[in-house]
């Protein structure tokens, strides 16, 4: 499935090669020849899309009640139902595109920034620096993500933003640990020495010279991550730390179908969403890691 | 050699133990509200002497960092504290509570590491085929699935609508639970000679079982699924093949042996994923164990019982850690240099 790959990296001084014969350009065609991150990045873009236009496509006030039309069975007027206080079930799962998609991305994207920071200087600094801020990661890391975040959650009091915080305080370790790796292993390659031999000043050698190397998996972790924190923002809202009702977020709306258990409609549909999202994300993370690196191209875990 | 590696691995998590209790603590003491206020009936507010008091049974007058030292102090001495809400113990709530989270976490990890491997096996065998393809999907399936919401759906379609499965709960509700000797409900039935109570036991473990397990199931048939293609690609299976073997004896007994040891890590790692999915699945399944504690005392702001079952949670997961980096020193002996 790789026959048609070809490899011009043997001319060093090419640097001027057209997009689709860089690595990049390669990896690009790479992933656009696996269905299955096509699939994923076709949904995705779908909710990017519903989660920036639905306030201004469908008219619909997702708090307004219409108590006449209560838990009424999905239907060619509600295609996915009506909740306890009569609110469309279809309209209100767009709508919670607006809390869980965003919520996703920036709290993977504030972990990322946190997390490559720190990384990055623990890496590049060595000595106390390192490890001190490692020992603080590995605190972190010694709990399950969930406890913590809920701990944190809990402390802060519920609502969405707190419960936001409390998974970037999760989150951002994983990213300084592997940026920390990265930055060690270029580190010791000669063009950084040879870089730092003829007087490149540190913090330029680490923006210039060390991260851009250091991409590749911290993109394929991200991707993932976005996935784990929309279902970790879903589940904080489930439990009553997150999102508060009326919102209409997709884990507070599980959380009130749960207490409607008979209405299947009311926590089934925005749990496909999270799920649609999630699985989406997973396909186009394992496409991702698969055309970044070309050992792993038909590999897969 | 090996002894020495051990005894390295378990000096190194001391101080990380040391630092849990740190970040717990500093956690819970961010709250912003007093927490008394979550805890004390409205009447006892009329009357200051009565909140003094319980600020001063709690420790709550005292400077922080004296707070973490008594805390710690008392850590050393097995005592967690006092929760707001049961006002009993935090050690005797957690007692009461921990084994009905083991035996769902054993379960879901029974579930996982079966289903999870054989998916794998498959997977890899028929590589690029339909089956593979299909393994595959379930485990991403299983890795994308919201832990709350496949509990929830599995309850509506097997109990409610099929009836194939039993509710929410460790034991229907027409039983009475065995006398406690271990807290498991499997072992305490068993001792006590209830053989119809320890059935309804496993008939209630399935479920919950299988909703916790799905993630981990999905990770272990990934990680096998693509360790023993590589293990399959290697030298000695192509000599095994060589000499004749039959390709079941080649797979079973020569690849999937090497190709577990990542397995083993992995496997490990989930165990601590289900511990904090048991958070989420306990409170879908009215299961009473420390994750359906710690929800309820989150959302009461029960510091000392939150701080516990955080602890609690974090302790056993460093020691899964510990306990599968040991393993795999043994089963790998290259690692041990390392």
């Amino acid at each position: 499935m790789t026959a048609t790959t070809t490899r011009v990296s043997t001319t060093p001084l090419a640097a001027r090669r057209p997009f689709w014969e860089s690595p990049l350009g390669q990896a690009a065609r790479e992933l656009a020849r696996n269905r299955a991150a096509m699939a994923g990045l076709g949904i995705l873009v779908f909710w990017i899309l519903v989660a920036f236009t639905v306030s201004f496509i469908v008219p619909f006030d997702p708090l307004k009640t219409d108590v006449s039309n209560r838990l009424s069975p999905p239907s060619a007027s509600h295609w996915f139902g009506t909740d306890d206080l009569g609110r469309d079930v279809f309209k209100r799962v767009l709508f919670g595109s607006r809390y869980s998609i965003p919520a996703g991305f920036l709290t993977v994207l504030a972990a990322l920034l946190i997390g490559c920071i720190v990384g990055a200087v623990a890496g590049y600094a060595g000595g106390w620096i390192d490890n001190a801020l490692m020992r603080v990661a590995d605190m972190v890391l010694a709990f399950p993500s969930i406890v913590l975040a809920m701990a944190i959650a809990a402390a802060l009091g519920p609502g969405l933003k707190n419960a936001l915080i409390a998974i970037v305080v999760v989150l951002w370790p994983e990213y300084a640990r592997l940026m920390r790796g990265q930055v060690l292993a270029v580190k010791a390659h000669e063009y950084v020495t040879a870089a730092e031999a003829l007087g490149a000043r540190r913090s330029r050698l680490l923006i210039r010279h060390i991260l851009p190397n250091t991409q590749a998996p911290i993109v394929v972790k991200a991707t993932l991550d976005v996935g784990a924190a929309i279902v970790l923002t879903a589940g904080l809202s489930f439990i009553g730390l997150g999102a508060v009702p009326p919102d209409p977020e997709w884990g507070a709306m599980i959380r009130e179908g749960q207490r409607r258990f008979s209405q299947w409609w009311m926590a089934t549909f925005p749990g496909l969403a999270i799920f649609s999202v999630v699985m989406a994300l997973n396909f186009l993370g394992d496409g991702l890691r698969d055309a970044l690196d070309p050992r792993r191209r038909g590999r897969w875990a | 050699m090996l002894l020495q590696f051990v005894a390295k691995r378990i000096l190194l998590s001391i101080p990380l133990l040391i630092g849990i209790t740190l970040v717990t603590f500093v956690v819970s003491h961010l709250v912003p509200a007093d927490p008394l206020t979550a805890v004390l009936p409205e009447r006892a507010w009329n009357n200051p002497e009565t909140v003094q008091m319980y600020r001063e049974r709690w420790g709550l007058d005292r400077p922080l960092h004296e707070q973490y030292l008594i805390y710690l102090r008392n850590l050393l001495h097995g005592d967690l504290g006092e929760s707001y809400t049961t006002r009993r113990p935090v050690g005797t709530d957690l007692r009461l509570f921990f084994p009905a989270t083991i035996e769902l976490a054993a379960a879901a990890m029974l579930y996982a590491v079966t289903v999870g491997i054989a998916l794998g096996v498959v997977s890899a065998v028929w590589s690029n085929r339909l089956a593979d393809h299909l393994a595959r999907l379930i485990a991403l399936v299983g890795v994308s699935l919201p832990v709350f919401w496949l509990g929830l759906l599995a309850l509506q379609v097997f109990y409610a609508n099929l009836g194939l499965l039993p509710g929410p709960g460790r034991i229907d509700t027409r039983l009475v639970a065995p006398p406690t000797r271990t807290g498991f409900y499997t072992i305490d039935s068993l001792l006590a000679g209830q053989f119809d109570v320890f059935l309804n036991t496993l008939y209630h473990l399935i479920l919950p079982g299988i909703v916790l397990g799905s993630y981990a199931m999905g990770i272990i048939a990934r990680m096998t699924r693509s360790s023993l293609l590589e293990v399959l690609s290697l030298d000695y299976i192509r000599t095994a093949r060589a000499k004749g073997l039959a390709e079941q004896r080649v797979v079973i007994g020569h690849a999937l042996r090497n190709a577990l040891i990542p397995t083993v890590t992995v496997v490990g790692l989930t165990f601590g994923s289900l511990l904090a999915g048991a958070v989420l699945t306990e409170t879908i399944f009215s299961w009473p164990g420390i994750g359906r504690y710690a929800v309820d005392a989150a959302t009461k702001l029960d510091l000392p019982a939150i701080l516990g079952v955080t602890l609690l949670i974090a302790v056993v997961y460093v020691i899964v850690n510990l306990i599968t980096d040991i393993l795999y020193g043994i089963l790998d002996p290259r690692i041990r240099v390392g």
